[in-house]
């Protein structure tokens, strides 16, 4: 990662969603949502299961078009990579799943294999290299998606539940990776359920419940004096259901 | 059961006696069938990963034809060739007719909707899974043809022996289109066909031993492949 050796001084583009609202057959999905996403934070989108949270940072990636409202970054779009929930990883050795992103980046062949052994190395995987992705364990395939996310430069790293079906230990494992993609210059927007999680990683969290936006706080406010009802029945640990979209 | 000892003794003696003629007629069958594999396997394959990518108008119009030509009877596939490449049809100047050429492009026509319509069943099903994926790492459409024909190439593999076997169990098309010539198209069934109208059962039965052994051979081959495959992805 050449590039992002020298990231701090090249601020990354800011995410701007102007009431970007999604629907999905007519049905509203996301009410709409104003929001700025600004500088290298690591900001958690929290709230309890179908309150929106893949739908906002699907929209934000850009997989999804908003059914109204703009969204747009300031300035250059900037290179982002995301990982997924249940990782989808290619029907090949990991190495190649490595090569394949490379190839598609537009890195020249020569390089691809010296550039893809390091990332696996980086991330633990230097020894299953020649191992078909599909074969290996829930938390060495999230590993190696954040190996493939890692060769792509990401200036903005996007992540859906990363760990929601890991083990602590590959938990551990992802969190840490969380943590080296930042310390390198890439900003996080990454989606939990988990409180404790959060209080880890977080330095803003975006609180959805029932596909609204309810918070958009610093993390240390966030979770001491959640401004909403919902934000402090889910601080206190109770069970939060979220209502049916808006 | 005399006919079919006989039969048997016949096939034996043909086969281990490497008798010429029927070796000509295996060889010539053998590269007919192949070679209609590989140009509709060239063609099939990113057509069915393009029909299962692209979106547009007439779409699902072209898959049901698709689909409904999976099912074209042979002598209609030939009888079509023939047309084409008969002295006063529009190819008729290259005089293909009676060549094995001939017989190559009606099994292509034969093998070419079976290979695209299946390729397009697999190829759309894995996408479902990659899409998303795919879209992130930021695939334009085009690129995304060689990763989904890669990765889906375990059940590609049962698709282009679905092409083989039409190719090689069929006699309509290459019978109108090659006319059995001795020595210049006669493949084995049509070899068989002419046999079995002349009474000629035992080497009529031979012959199709011989088919089939070549047939299982190809395809135990192939099951081979796929499974050392798959045992290596897990």
């Amino acid at each position: 990662m050449t590039t992002l050796n020298q990231p701090l001084t090249q601020a990354i583009p800011s995410l701007i969603l102007e009431e970007v609202s999604f629907r999905h057959r007519g049905q509203p999905l996301l009410a709409p949502v104003t929001l700025r996403l600004d500088g290298c934070h690591r900001t958690l989108v929290m709230g309890p299961n179908g309150a929106g949270k893949s739908l906002l940072m699907r929209l934000a990636h850009g997989l999804l078009a908003p059914s109204q409202g703009r969204l747009h970054w300031e300035g250059e779009t900037p290179r982002q990579a995301m990982v997924f929930q249940r990782p989808v990883l290619l029907r090949r050795s990991a190495l190649a799943n490595l090569t394949h992103a490379l190839a598609v980046k537009g890195t020249p062949r020569r390089l691809r294999k010296a550039l893809a052994r390091e990332a696996l190395e980086r991330f633990g995987l230097a020894a299953l290299e020649a191992r078909p992705a599909r074969v290996l364990s829930g938390g060495e395939q999230q590993r190696l998606a954040l190996a493939r996310a890692w060769l792509l430069e990401p200036r903005v790293l996007f992540l859906d539940e990363p760990t929601s079906a890991l083990d602590p230990a590959a938990i551990q494992a992802v969190e840490a990776a969380v943590d080296e993609f930042h310390r390198h210059g890439t900003r996080i927007v990454m989606s939990s359920h988990d409180l404790h999680q959060a209080r880890r990683l977080a330095d803003d969290v975006l609180f959805l419940c029932g596909g609204r936006l309810l918070e958009h706080t610093p993390a240390e406010r966030f979770f001491t004096a959640p401004t909403s009802t919902e934000g402090r029945a889910f601080i206190r640990g109770d069970l939060v259901v979220s209502p049916p979209p808006p | 059961m005399p006919t079919s000892d006989s039969a048997f003794i016949t096939a034996l003696n043909l086969v281990l006696g490497l008798d010429p003629a029927l070796l000509a007629i295996v060889t010539l069958s053998l590269q007919v069938s192949l070679l209609a594999v590989l140009i509709a396997t060239l063609i099939g394959l990113p057509l069915g990963a393009a029909l299962a990518l692209w979106r547009f108008p007439g779409r699902g119009l072209l898959i049901v034809v698709l689909n409904a030509l999976m099912g074209l009877p042979p002598v209609v596939a030939g009888l079509a060739v023939y047309l084409l490449l008969s002295r006063a049809g529009p190819l008729g100047q290259f005089g293909l007719l009676f060549t094995p050429g001939a017989m190559v492009i009606a099994q292509v026509l034969l093998i070419l909707p079976i290979i695209a319509a299946l390729t397009r069943q697999q190829v759309e099903e894995l996408h479902g899974e990659y899409a998303e994926q795919l879209t992130s790492l930021g695939l334009t459409r085009l690129r995304r043809i060689p990763t989904l024909l890669w990765d889906a190439r375990l059940g590609l593999i049962t698709v282009v022996l679905a092409g083989f076997g039409r190719a090689s169990a069929e006699v309509g098309a290459v019978m109108i289109v090659g006319g059995n010539i001795d020595g210049v198209t006669r493949v084995m069934t049509t070899a068989i066909v002419l046999e079995t109208s002349k009474g000629n059962l035992a080497l009529a039965l031979g012959l199709g031993l011989v088919l089939l052994v070549l047939v299982t051979l190809i395809n135990g081959a192939a099951h081979l492949l796929g499974e050392m495959a798959r045992r290596r992805l897990g």
